[in-house]
């Protein structure tokens, strides 16, 4: 029992979190809580800290809207808060997409898909800044902030919030796509978001670091982990993994049972030494 | 004929793919969101910017429809075919009950709901608001059939301002009255109360969008007997316009090149 708590105990505070966040949200639309009102594209904690999204901001910027202070306020907490502490936590901490897609890694791996597609994956995990890159122009030609009319992580949220209507059909989307399509296709590969995420939080303080004296080559982690090229100096190099794209969702560290991998916080001398 | 690709070829292939892909998925991500925000019989919160700029402005965190005491405010989910995630309302389900504190409009983060549209000498007058204008369908509104009816009329926020009783005499029957409901548009708010409150099966009176229901005369018509219009006559520069007269007989034009080709 207390084998199993040990290798999944991050994946239950991340759960946790990200569920919480849910109810709480539902919560102020349903019966009028004030925890935090919103949804994931703005938001306030008690109604008096603002958090905005970063990534929608930057899109109204390049469809040429006018910015409100209270949106940029937002901004720059949220912001702040993954460039200096989180790194991409977002993704596995508080986006509900993240349960969606970690099901069908977890049933592709289950039913064999992995087996039958093979490792060579036919799509570049570079396409998610392509995809950013992309949603930039289009926000600019169309006046609008492009992505946030597709985006399957806003009409999930909005749809547990406040009413899902056919919302389901884009989570369904996401779930056949990783299951059948591509691994860790939507998270891993295209998501701008995530991108965009993996662009500011490069230089955060919260890095998983690997200790290669204790690792014994099992290779159980590269195996978890959604983003594995991350995790090149498995088993290498005693190194902090400093790629931008690790979502610190703690996976290799609970699978680990030799000690290998654990949180530590990014040090000045650390950086210096490997050049970052 | 199979060779191996030179390195430069393979460069530049990689480069066209991705910008042909990149063309690709921005033209069909343009044509999706021109299509999916093309629905314009959507009525705004209060204080909303013009469409097109509420589309860019707002961030649609819901924030103003938690605020709305009565809920008549959702965001749009994926089969509500209106611009997804954004905000709107249906009078005839639930209309604007027009609070006087407005609290939906200074909760929006981004200002796509503009406080400044609806206030008044410094304070919040929900009666400036403008969310859409009412139209009456006289075919199906019983009270242009003679039936005594001003359910409208009643539940207008603005009493015997934004709708007024027209009286006229019922030459059907030649001893009773017609008393009609009549819209003025530029009271109406398009809080939708009286659409809410229509007694018909389908309401005789709707609330739409205003650039969907006003038409516009054009700046080159004058109000002669409107000192205000007037005034912008003297401004005005002379505009010289030659039209060129044909040297043909009137006759001719039924012989002329209209018919030609024709046989």
């Amino acid at each position: 029992m207390k084998n199993v708590w040990n290798n999944y105990r991050y994946l239950f505070f991340r759960r946790f979190t990200q569920i919480s966040l849910l109810v709480l949200y539902f919560g102020a639309n349903a019966w009028g809580w004030k925890m935090l009102q919103g949804n994931l594209s703005s938001s306030t904690i008690l109604g008096v800290i603002p958090m905005s999204d970063p990534y929608a901001a930057l899109q109204m910027l390049a469809a040429g809207a006018v910015l409100a202070s209270d949106l940029l306020l937002g901004v720059l907490v949220v912001a702040l808060f993954y460039f200096l502490i989180g790194g991409r936590a977002f993704c596995s901490w508080v986006c509900p997409i993240n349960m969606v897609t970690d099901f069908a890694s977890f049933v592709r791996e289950l039913i064999g898909m992995n087996r039958l597609t093979g490792v060579k994956q036919p799509a570049s995990r570079k396409l998610r800044y392509w995809v950013l890159a992309l949603s930039l122009v289009v926000s600019a030609i169309m006046g609008l902030a492009a992505f946030e009319f597709i985006s399957p992580i806003s009409m999930m949220h909005r749809g547990i919030v406040f009413g899902i209507g056919f919302g389901w059909a884009a989570i369904l989307i996401i779930f056949l796509f990783d299951l059948f399509v591509l691994k860790n296709g939507w998270c891993g590969h295209i998501c701008p978001l995530g991108g965009f995420y993996s662009i500011l939080g490069k230089f955060s303080l919260i890095r998983v670091k690997h200790n290669e004296e204790n690792c014994t080559l099992c290779m159980k982690c590269k195996v978890v982990c959604p983003e594995n090229h991350v995790l090149y100096m498995i088993g290498k190099e005693s190194l902090p993994v400093l790629s931008g794209e690790c979502t610190n969702c703690a996976r290799c560290i609970e699978v680990c049972d030799d000690d290998a991998l654990s949180f530590s916080l990014r040090s000045m001398a650390q950086n210096k030494k490997t050049g970052e | 004929m199979s060779r191996a690709l030179s390195d430069r070829r393979k460069f530049i292939l990689n480069m066209a793919r991705g910008v042909g892909l990149a063309t690709m998925g921005g033209f069909i991500w343009s044509a999706f969101i021109d299509e999916a925000t093309a629905a314009k019989l959507t009525l705004r919160p209060p204080g909303a910017l013009k469409e097109e700029d509420f589309l860019k402005t707002c961030i649609k965190c819901g924030l103003c429809v938690e605020a709305c005491p009565y809920d008549t405010l959702s965001l749009a989910a994926p089969g509500d075919n209106k611009a997804i995630g954004t905000p709107f309302f249906i009078p005839r389900d639930i209309p604007c009950y027009m609070c006087t504190d407005i609290p939906c409009v200074p909760v929006c983060p981004t200002g796509a709901l503009d406080a400044s549209s609806v206030t008044t000498d410094d304070k919040l007058d929900i009666n400036s608001a403008d969310m859409g204008l009412a139209i009456v369908d006289e075919k199906s509104c019983v009270a242009f059939w003679g039936i005594q009816c001003d359910a409208c009329y009643r539940a207008c926020p603005i009493l015997d301002v934004a709708i007024t009783i027209e009286y006229s005499k019922n030459e059907r029957t030649g001893k009773h009255a017609f008393l009609k409901p009549v819209v003025h548009e530029d009271a109406c708010t398009g809080c939708g109360m009286c659409e809410h409150a229509c007694i018909t099966e389908d309401a005789a009176i709707k609330v739409l969008p205003r650039a969907l229901v006003q038409g516009k005369a054009g700046s080159h018509y004058i109000k002669g007997w409107d000192k205000k219009d007037e005034k912008r006559l003297e401004n005005a520069k002379e505009i010289k316009t030659v039209t060129e007269i044909s040297k043909q007989k009137a006759a001719d034009s039924l012989n002329g090149d209209l018919l030609e080709g024709l046989y």
